[in-house]
Order: structure tokens, then sequence, then C-alpha cells
């Protein structure tokens, strides 16, 4: 046998190594963005030297991409039962402006704000759930909906004003919480990244370890099949929209403690943010496969990129074209995965 | 039956009548109509001069129309907004164009269909695309915060200038402040109409804050990566001036950097109270709006335009420097004057 395995690896060493690569990539196909992750980071350690590869500046990044991330661990649960939601930075927005309005407003102690917000985001969550589940909307379409009629709830219920850091710090500090931060040497871990990182491990045990995680996969790959087997599809895509929209008024809270104050101009790219993160990250666009670590390394990515770039000193539309490149070369890698998979 | 059909012309007649009287009352509405199109509807600056319009139309007696791009930098529905309003027949327009090049051609067949327009806070490029511009003069105010900073620091030569602009399309109104703020510290400014060609080594770098409060924090990130010692801010607005104190201060920084901006929001003017802003150059949008719409209504019954500031290409709607902390040489205001003429909540 082991005769066997050694005269052929010595004939097909090369293709063994090629399927072997394949296998572990189709396996593990949160491998690819780990390893872009790492080679940029090393091209740019190399290219800029030690004010990239700094404690400082390599904290900063996780900094940058933690709204991203969070975020981004809300779209990957949508995308995996083959949604998309594009109402998760509204969401956000309108989950941190109910907290700090309530508070400042209303006059409401800064938990029972924080409570509503959470609330407000998942109520939108669970509406986008129900039309995509029982209306049967089109995910894109539902959320595309509900995105612009939540942005406008709260352009209009917050008047486009902002509450400043210096108000919210002395009348209602609880919001600022996920601002607080644990230092060491130069590196800085504020609140928000440390729930970021927590926040994809709970969820990678959640989406493998427990019968709602099996579902959602199984609702992106084979709803039909699903159904026949007893599992009530309607109430998962429900859950997970639901989920989705608290997970964003999680963020919601986080970001104002990484902008200190509430911004209602904040967060409006968020969508297309982190749908990038997603697809970098390996996630199939098609549903039912990938991993949100592979979203966390996604977001990782396009940071890496955004302030090694500006370190660079190169001008931010070279951010844009890479990772365009990166999101077709991503997409191109999944179709290509998803046609080995089927053969 | 013929009951029916005494009906059915009775309802036409009826309708034809009406069309005619709607057509006679718009004609005699598009003489004194007035659009008026901001970038955003967002933006709590450009509310305020809607609420300025609004309510100078209303004492005038001219019917506003308000337009606003999706987001700051939407051009496409400011074009659209020109065309609407030219369709509708309005007398003038008030424009604060995102894309002051691009948005020339549409003023260009708007002014040829016999409209009035007046550019509000943001010149055109070229400035004479309008029939008059109403704004603050930005190369002014760049130069008084400018000129402040660096009479407050004194000795200049170990600046380290961190420059928190706009956008990447360089619109005029950024690229005024930008490039008054360096000459008023006293730096060469190389070409004045652009950002980023000058080689004074104590600017660290120009980066990008979209003028809110989430870009300027991350702006600032990036300038402190690249050289943790900055003690100049230059910020467009001060949305952008609070992010960047958001960032100073995450790294226990925020009494080595002096801060400057433009815009005297009353949040804005706040912060220069609490020491978050050490100066602030104060404008009127809420002047800009009414002045417009006084023109526009003089122009269409009169025919008479609105003429420049002397020495200028445009009308200038004044400029007050807020600080908390005034050095000598130089008009200021307190901070409480700065609050009683702010705008915005």
């Amino acid at each position: 046998m082991n005769d066997n395995y050694q005269l052929n690896s010595v004939f097909n060493y090369r293709e063994t190594l090629m399927s072997k690569a394949k296998n572990y990539i189709q396996d593990f196909p949160v491998l690819i963005p780990f390893f872009i992750l790492l080679s940029s980071i090393l091209v740019f350690g190399l290219l800029v030297g030690d004010r990239f590869f700094s404690a400082f500046a390599l904290t900063l990044i996780l900094q940058q991409v933690a709204i991203v991330g969070i975020i981004g661990v809300a779209q990957s649960i949508v995308i995996l039962t083959a949604g998309i939601d594009l109402s998760v930075g509204a969401i956000a927005v309108l989950s941190s402006v109910v907290m700090g309005k309530f508070t400042i407003d209303l006059g409401l102690p800064p938990e029972i704000a924080i409570l509503c917000g959470l609330l407000c985001g998942t109520f939108f969550g669970a509406i986008n759930g129900v039309l995509v589940a029982k209306v049967k909307v089109p995910p894109f379409i539902a959320t595309l909906g509900l995105w612009m009629i939540v942005l406008a709830i709260n352009f209009l219920y917050s008047g486009s004003e902002v509450i400043s850091a210096q108000t919210l710090s002395t009348e209602a500090p609880l919001l600022q919480f996920f601002g607080n931060k644990i230092e060491f040497g130069g590196a800085i871990f504020t609140y928000g990244v440390i729930f970021m990182l927590l926040l994809v491990v709970l969820m990678s045990y959640v989406l493998s370890q427990t019968a709602w995680g099996r579902h959602v996969y199984a609702v992106g790959d084979d709803p039909s099949a699903m159904m026949l087997s007893g599992v009530n599809v309607d109430r998962t895509i429900i859950s997970v929209y639901a989920i989705a929209g608290l997970i964003c008024a999680f963020a919601g809270w986080a970001l104002i403690g990484r902008l200190g104050s509430i911004s209602p101009q904040a967060g409006q790219m968020a969508n297309i943010e982190s749908i990038t993160a997603v697809v970098i990250g390996g996630i199939s666009l098609f549903g039912g496969r990938g991993s949100v670590v592979g979203t966390l390394f996604g977001a990782l990515i396009v940071g890496v990129f955004s302030l090694g770039l500006r370190l660079l000193g190169a001008d931010v539309q070279w951010t844009y074209l890479l990772i365009g490149v990166l999101i077709i070369t991503a997409v191109t890698i999944d179709q290509y995965i998803r046609k080995e998979v089927s053969s | 039956m013929k009951y029916k059909n005494f009906s059915l012309k009775n309802t036409l007649s009826v309708l034809v009548s009406a069309f005619f009287l709607l057509n006679a009352g718009s004609s005699v509405a598009a003489s004194t109509s007035v659009c008026l199109i901001t970038k955003d509807a967002t933006n709590s600056f450009f509310v305020k001069m809607a609420q300025g319009a609004f309510a100078k139309s209303a004492e005038l007696g001219v019917e506003l129309r308000s337009f606003a791009g999706k987001y700051d930098g939407d051009h496409e529905t400011q074009v659209a907004a020109i065309e609407t309003c030219v369709a509708a027949g309005a007398g003038g327009i008030l424009l604060v164009a995102s894309d002051t090049k691009a948005i020339t051609s549409s003023v260009k067949q708007a002014r040829d269909s016999g409209l009035v327009v007046l550019a509000l806070d943001t010149p055109l490029d070229p400035i004479d695309s309008a029939d008059m511009t109403f704004a603050t003069d930005n190369f002014l105010a760049g130069e008084l915060i400018g000129q402040w900073a660096a009479k407050t620091m004194g000795d200049t030569s170990n600046a380290k200038i961190g420059l928190l602009n706009i956008n990447v399309s360089q619109p005029t109104v950024g690229v005024l402040r930008n490039q008054g703020f360096l000459k008023g510290f006293g730096i060469d400014i190389g070409n004045p109409s652009k950002w980023g060609d000058e080689t004074d080594s104590r600017i660290v770098g120009h980066e990008l804050s979209n003028g809110n409060a989430e870009g300027g924090l991350k702006g600032m990130e990036n300038l402190l990566a690249i050289d943790p010692n900055i003690n100049v801010v230059y910020t467009i607005n001060e949305p952008a001036a609070a992010g960047a104190y958001q960032a100073l201060k995450a790294l226990g920084k925020e009494d080595q950097a002096i801060i400057v901006s433009v815009d005297g929001g009353c949040p804005g003017v706040d912060n220069v109270a609490n020491g978050v802003i050490g100066a602030t150059a104060q404008q009127y949008p809420l002047l800009m709006a009414a002045l417009g719409v006084e023109a526009i209504s003089n122009a269409v019954e009169t025919g008479q335009m609105p003429s420049a500031t002397k020495g200028k290409a445009f009308f200038d709607t004044g400029v007050g420097l807020v600080t908390g902390s005034p050095v000598s040489g130089l008009d200021q205001l307190t901070v409480e004057e700065g609050k009683n003429l702010c705008w915005g909540g």
C-alpha cells in the first residue's frame, strides 16, 4: 500500500499535488482568502516597511474593518441562504440613531434605549425575512425597498442631525461602550474589534455545530429537499434575516463607539462593502457554501489594501481597482469549484 | 342614456376649462417660481439652506420647489432636476452643484431657455457659467484659519500638517479652502487650482473625508499612521473635524494637534467652545438662500441681475472667524457671537 502510494507519487507527483490542492480548497475554501490576506500583508510590509508592519498599523486595520466585519457576518448568513441584504447599513445606522435619540431626546436610561435599538434592527430584519419567505419577493428587491425605507426613516427621524461625542460621553457613555480599548505595546484593540472577533467565532460554531446552522446551509443548497425532510424553510429564512437585523443593530452600537458620535450619514456604503467582504471571503452568492471566517478575511483584505496603498501614497482609485480585480477573481474561483464539485 | 351623454359632455367641458385655467395659472406662477437644487437633502447645511429659501419665498410670495441629489456627488439627479425646472417653466434656479464642471452644459441649456441660474455656496467651473454666485469667499475662509493656526503656533518650522479634504473630484470649494489654508499658514501652494502639488515637507499628507465624521476619523487614522506627530490639522468641515478629533483622542493625542475647520454650524461652534476645534471660519447658508430667492424674483420682475461684490467674481455673503483662543492681528468672533450666528441644530 505504502509502496504503491510512493510509486504513484513519483510518477504523478505533479498531478497528485494539484488534485490535493484542489481537494483542500474544496474542503476549506477559506484557504484562498487566508492566503491572499497573508501575502498582501507581506507585500505591503515589504513595500511600506515599519510604518505598515507595526502593531499600531496592523491593529488599526482591525479597527477600520470592525463595522464592515460585523455587518459582514449578518450578510454572510443571508447569502448562505442564497439571499442578499441591501438594507444592512441602513438598519445599522437607524438602530444607532434610535439608541441615541431615545437616550438624549426621550430621556430613557441608555440600557433601555440600546434594547430598543436592538429590537429595531431585529424588527426590520424580520420584515425582510417575511417578505422573502412568505410574500416570495426576491431578496434583492425586498431588501432594496427596505434599504430606501429605513434610510428615509433614519433621515426623517434624526433630522440629519449629529449627536456629538461630547454629549454622549457626558450623558450616555454606555452608548460608546464599543469604543473602549485594550492596549499593549503599540497594539490597540477596541471592544468593537473584540466583539467582531467573538461574533465570528460564535457564528462559526452555531453554523457548523447546531441544527439551525445546518438548516441555513441547506436552505441555500436545496430548499425543496429540505422541505421534504420536514424542516420549516420559511421559519429558517425569517430567523436568518431577523438575526442579520439584530447583528446590524449591534454594528450600529459598535459604530457609535468607533465614531464617538451618532451620525445619520454614516455607514451608507456598508451594504456594498459587506457584500464585497463576503464575496472575497469565498462565500458563494448561490448559497450553501462558505464560512464567516472567510468573510472576516475578506474584510481584512480590503482593509490591508486600503491602508497599505494609502501609506504608499497611491491614489485611492487604485484601492477600488484592486478590490474590483479581487472580487472578480474570487467569484471566478467559486464558479470553478462549483464546476469541479458537480462533475 | 341621454343623461349619461350629457354628463360626459359636461365633464369634458369642465375638464377642458380646468385645463385652460390650470395652464393660465401655471403661466402666471412661472414668472415667480424658483427651484432650489442642493447636493443632497441630508447634510444639515443644505437642510438649513432650504429652510432659508422657503422662508424668504413665503415672504415674497414666490413658489419654491426644492430638489436634491441622493448623495453628495450625485450629478445625474441634479441634471434631471435642472431639466424638470426648465420643463416646469421656472423663473430661475438656485444651484449648489455637485460636479462644478460637468453641470455647466445643463446650466447653459437652462439659461438659453431664459432661466436665471444662480450658484449658491459652490462656484461653477468656470465661475461665469452661472448668472451670479452667492457664496462664502472660501479661499478667504481657508486663509483666516491658516493665519490663526500659524499665529497660534508661533514658530511654524516644526509644523506637521495633516489635510482632510473632501473627495477625489477636487470640487472648487474644497480646493479653495485647502489652498487658502496653506497660503494663510505660509506655505507655497504651487498651482492654486489643485491640491496635492505642494512640495513643502511640513505637509504630511492629504486624505479624503467625504466631509463627514466617519471619513474624518478614517482619514486622520491614516495620516497618523504616516506620521504620528501631526500637530496641525486642516479639515474641510466640522463633521470631518469631529472625526479627526476622535482619531486623535483614541490615541491620547488630542492635545498635540490644532484642528481648524470651515462652516460655523451650531454643532461645530459647540465644538469650538469645548476645545475640539481650535478655530472655524463661519459661513452663512440661510443668507445665501434668502439673497438668492430675492435676486431671482427681482431679476424675473425687473430683468435686473445681481452684481458681484467689488473686486470679486461673486457676491460675497461674508465669513467670520470663530475661536475661543483669539490671536492678535485678526478679526475674530467669540464663541458667543458665533453661536448667535450659527446654523443647524
